[in-house]
């Protein structure tokens, strides 16, 4: 008989387990507390559970389902939210009430739920693992692709079309029945064809990503900053307007309420494309900082193996990941629990491995079906202290390609998005200047670089404005602080609780850009004349170009004539 | 129920047992000493025969003879009832007020996490009469928003002026559970007194842990009183208000522990886990679907060495939703309450049609300003006063004036929201119109210099 030997918060000693192997999932003592096997000494399992264990029990039996930590892939993904461990929060909730109670289950996808499947092969055809089988309209947004199911190849010997429940049987591939439910291990990256590269940027409608610090589908991405700098509603601002197909959220750690606008806000945001609610194209994983911290664990991986189900069927997703810090302190919490020689701060010595294995498991592909498609990974980290050389941030740089720093000065300054222009960096820009430049406006590059070098010259100008003074300065440098000062209030900060300035379209990216641009240019004409600067920063013109983005194109278009006209 | 009395070692606030059976994670234990006193403890671990229990009221003379130790088989419970306003508990949720106590039923003190899907987004406006929180950093049913203080400052009088004047819009139960751990005697009795004054006290349940109390208590104490207020919330339709002070104390608490029992310390000594345990408090402040009451927290933390980045507000501030933080230097200028605006933030927005249109916007440019002039004055005592263009001058009398009219109200005064908005647009009007770019036109016509 199985039986408990030790607990210690949510690490758990059993000896005797039946037919241990590490990764199984376990039913832990009399209340069937979910937990998985992480380690195997002689005849006894660590577990790590993934529930409270609270009132456990000395000798309390521990049962093996023997299958690995999975998640169900299906139609009726999209718009669910679930816990960490995949458990619909809704379903919880009418078993248990307001409060998520112990030891109980539920199935990640509804069995009573009739779907119309349209079959995209016919009796006859030899298909393969990946392969598209046939469709399901699943939202009013995305149209669910169902996949031949890993290891099954062959010939297709019977197709049902019609309305199905996700169990049904809706085709016979050689002697196999293939129904639209699958099962996959959340730790273990689902296959594809290739890795290739990204070529095309992920647009979010926010300057200071599109514009400056540009992201591709497929790229990873990391946003750390102190509490209190916007790492969330950064996040949320992306997941609501980025040009992804799917999003998947993962709340790993946060508070509740951050959950609860999730939800509220999604339903009722309209996709900026197609019209259609926001939550049609959204999974959310929300596992908040109170629930237990091994599902914590659980629920980065949870996520990314729903997003890479819907990456094979050919579509881009995002999937963000908020925060990776909180991930991070659950593999810590853990490590200390098994007693494991602790690494930097604490954390285990995998630390670097782990983030590494997650965000690599983002990128663009060619799946097994021939499609392009994509996962962009957006990784919110929580530094302590607001220090970046902490090192969850520091082995997360190592990893990624963006980093948007958050800076608490600019968040007091209540500059949003407050993201450090100096210290940020992109390193996609080469590949998204050549699509900006054929496909927004030719001058793109030209007016980013223009701007970038603007704003670093500022810094060095401002240090020598705080020895000497502005008015002591030369004409020309005190009106380049004065283009900065623009650059920065009127471009790169953004107003996202304004109706028109939420989302800014590339085109009108472009339009202010130049508005910028050109008064840089005829300002300086205006200067070598003989206008003194501040006679410029008095004009009613400054003021006409702050409102530039809360107003429609023409009028940018408008002012961009009348400057060409020359300042006077 | 078995008795034990074979005890292995005593470390610290640990105890650890041998030979014994059926002990269950997180169970509480009784210790009976030879002279009759008894201690009560916490299963921490159990391992095959092995139990470590941790001993609330330390182990001061404990011995490995003679002690007798029982297992409830339950773990820690709180008994509520109706009637626990007006009353003091011990930091363990005992009454020690020598008055009778009927619990209605016992609750576990631990909690379980509201499913983030039965919760409704915290947006109803608690107005406090203090123009810095209510304009910049508003308070929302069902929040968390602490206090952010160090040594030294009256934090206390203003978490005491909060909940003397704290008044929702609809006429809804309100009652204030204060939460009392590792402070002193004169601080407690300020807050009875204060309390005692303003008729408040018999709307308000006490669960005291002092500083001369046993600091492993301090444990149990918030999550006593965050049980009872809940059971008040939810159960009996209050509104709450939940003070807890001083939340430093109780992570030492949690350190001490820890290092008693020789865990992997995280940064500074402070268990890895303290963001979990932390969440796991402030967590439950909220409001859930189709419940009458809310708990609303206003936690008061003392930062060590002035430090923001220190575990504790730092862990604190990932969790809570923004936070108040009062600054020395405001309080030497007599500006009462002390309210640094910069660092001070709220991340729940009031819910639309409750205020006036130009609440938010008028916060933005406020802080703005202000934030502009600060960084001035700091530029003034470097190349002084002459240096700066006339645009500049306006800011820094701004800041000014701003801290002398806006911050400072005194302790015992209580301002509408109107009267906020008053005073907040007529430090506007040092502005011109170009400067104010966080305002919509629309909103400056109908205000602006009226």
């Amino acid at each position: 008989m199985s039986s408990i030997i030790k607990i210690s918060g949510p690490v758990v000693r059993a000896k005797n387990v039946q037919h241990s192997k590490v990764g199984d999932v376990v039913k832990v003592g009399n209340l069937g507390l979910l937990g998985e096997i992480i380690e195997i000494v002689k005849d006894e399992s660590v577990i790590q559970v993934y529930e409270e264990t609270d009132g456990l029990n000395i000798g309390e039996k521990v049962v093996n389902t023997r299958l690995p930590l999975s998640v169900e892939l299906g139609p009726g993904l999209l718009t669910s939210v679930y816990d960490g461990v995949q458990r619909p929060l809704d379903v919880l909730k009418q078993k248990s009430g307001n409060f998520i109670g112990r030891g109980l289950t539920a199935p990640g996808i509804d069995r009573e739920k009739k779907w119309d499947f349209k079959p995209k092969v016919k009796v006859g055809d030899v298909v393969s693992s990946g392969q598209v089988l046939g469709e399901v309209k699943e939202t009013s947004l995305i149209t669910h692709r169902v996949l031949v199911p890993h290891g099954v190849n062959g010939k297709v010997t019977k197709i049902f079309k019609g309305s199905h429940f996700v169990e049904d049987t809706i085709a016979v591939i050689g002697k196999e029945k293939v129904s639209m439910l699958q099962k996959w291990p959340v730790k273990s990256p689902r296959p594809y064809l290739k890795k290739t590269t990204s070529s095309e940027p992920l647009i979010t409608g926010q300057r200071v990503y599109d514009a400056f610090f540009p992201t591709v589908k497929g790229g990873q991405c990391a946003i750390p900053g102190p509490f209190g700098c916007g790492k969330t509603v950064t996040q949320q601002a992306i997941a609501k307007w980025c040009d992804a197909d799917i999003i998947v959220y993962v709340g790993c750690g946060e508070r509740g309420n951050e959950m609860t606008e999730v939800l509220r806000d999604f339903p009722e945001l309209k996709d900026p494309k197609s019209g259609k609610p926001l939550m049609d194209r959204t999974v959310l994983i929300a596992n908040t900082s109170n629930m237990p911290v091994a599902a914590r664990e659980a629920s980065v991986y949870t996520g990314m193996a729903i997003a890479e189900y819907y990456r094979d069927q050919g579509y881009h997703v995002a999937l963000m990941a908020d925060s990776t810090s909180r991930w991070a302190e659950a593999m810590r919490e853990i490590s200390g629990r098994l007693e494991e020689m602790p690494g930097e701060e604490g954390y285990p010595a995998y630390l670097a491995s782990r983030l590494a294995q997650f965000y690599e498991r983002a990128g663009m592909v060619k799946t097994l079906a021939k499609k392009d498609a994509s996962i962009t990974v957006i990784g919110a980290v929580s530094p302590a202290g607001g220090d970046f050389s902490e090192p969850v941030t520091q082995n997360t740089l190592k990893i990624v390609k963006v980093f948007w720093a958050l800076d608490a000065k600019l968040a007091a300054k209540r500059h949003y998005w407050a993201i450090n222009w100096l210290r940020s960096y992109s390193l996609y820009t080469d590949i998204t200047d050549k699509w900006f430049n054929i496909n927004v406006g030719k001058n793109w590059s030209m007016y980013r670089e223009n701007a970038m070098a603007l704003l670093q010259k500022e810094s060095s100008l401002l240090e020598i404005a705080q020895l000497v003074g502005k008015d002591a300065m030369p004409e020309k440098e005190q009106f380049i602080l004065l283009v900065a000062r623009i650059l920065r209030e009127d471009l790169l900060q953004q107003n996202a609780f304004d109706e028109v300035d939420k989302y800014c379209p590339l085109s009108k990216q472009y339009l202010l850009f130049e508005a910028v641009d050109t008064f840089h240019e005829e300002g300086l004409k205006a200067i070598e004349k003989g206008v003194p600067a501040n006679k410029i920063e008095r004009m009613k013109l400054i003021e006409h170009i702050g409102r530039l983005k809360y107003g429609p194109d023409e009028d940018v278009k408008k002012l961009i004539k009348v400057m060409k006209r020359g300042i006077q | 129920m078995k008795v034990y009395k074979s005890l292995e070692s005593v470390k610290g606030p640990l105890v650890v047992l041998e030979n014994v059976t059926g002990v269950a994670y997180k169970e509480i234990a009784k210790i009976t000493l030879k002279n009759g006193r008894t201690l009560t403890g916490q299963v921490l671990e159990v391992h095959n025969d092995k139990a470590v229990v941790q001993v609330f009221e330390g182990t001061q003379g404990i011995s490995l003879k003679d002690v007798k130790v029982s297992f409830s088989g339950e773990t820690a419970k709180l008994g509520v009832s109706k009637k626990m306003l007006g009353r003091v508990f011990d930091g363990k949720g005992e009454p020690i007020d020598g008055l009778a106590h009927y619990p209605d039923k016992f609750l576990d003190i631990q909690g379980e996490p509201i499913n983030p899907s039965a919760r409704i987004q915290p947006e109803q406006f608690i107005q406090t009469g203090i123009s810095t929180i209510d304009l910049l950093t508003p308070l929302i049913r069902g929040q968390k928003l602490p206090i952010f203080t160090v040594n030294g400052l009256p934090h206390n009088k203003l978490a005491a002026q909060i909940a003397r004047q704290a008044t929702v819009l609809d006429k809804a139960k309100f009652s204030v559970v204060f939460c009392a751990m590792g402070i002193s005697q004169s601080e407690k009795d300020f807050f009875i007194e204060t309390f005692k004054e303003t008729g408040a006290l018999a709307n308000t349940a006490l669960f005291l842990n002092l500083a001369s109390d046993p600091s492993v208590e301090r444990i149990m104490t918030p999550r006593a009183a965050l049980t009872a207020a809940e059971y008040l919330a939810y159960e009996q339709g209050h509104h709450v208000l939940v003070i807890l002070s001083d939340m430093t104390n109780y992570c030492e608490s949690l350190r001490e522990v820890s290092a008693a029992r020789q865990e992997v310390p995280g940064r500074r000594g402070y268990p890895g886990y303290m963001y979990t345990d932390l969440a796991l408090l402030y967590e439950r402040a909220g409001v859930i679907e189709g419940a009458k009451g809310s708990v609303t927290q206003l936690p008061i933390l003392t930062m060590p060495g002035d430090d923001k980045t220190h575990p504790v507000p730092d862990l604190t501030g990932y969790i809570t939703e923004g936070q108040i933080i009062l600054s020395r230097e405001l309080y030497k200028k007599s500006i009462m309450p002390p309210i640094n605006i910069l660092g001070s933030l709220s991340r729940l927005k009031v819910g639309k049609g409750q205020l006036r249109d130009d609440c938010g916007a008028v916060a933005d440019q406020l802080y703005a300003c202000y934030a502009t002039g600060r960084e001035l004055r700091d530029l003034v005592a470097v190349v002084g006063e002459g240096a700066l263009t006339d645009r500049e001058r306006v800011y820094l009398d701004f800041a000014e004036s701003f801290e002398k009219q806006f911050v400072h109200q005194t302790f015992d005064k209580n301002r509408t929201i109107m009267q906020t908005l008053g005073v907040a647009w007529k430090l506007l009007g040092m502005f011109e119109r170009t400067e104010l770019k966080k305002i919509s036109p629309k909103i400056l016509e109908k205000y602006h210099k009226q």
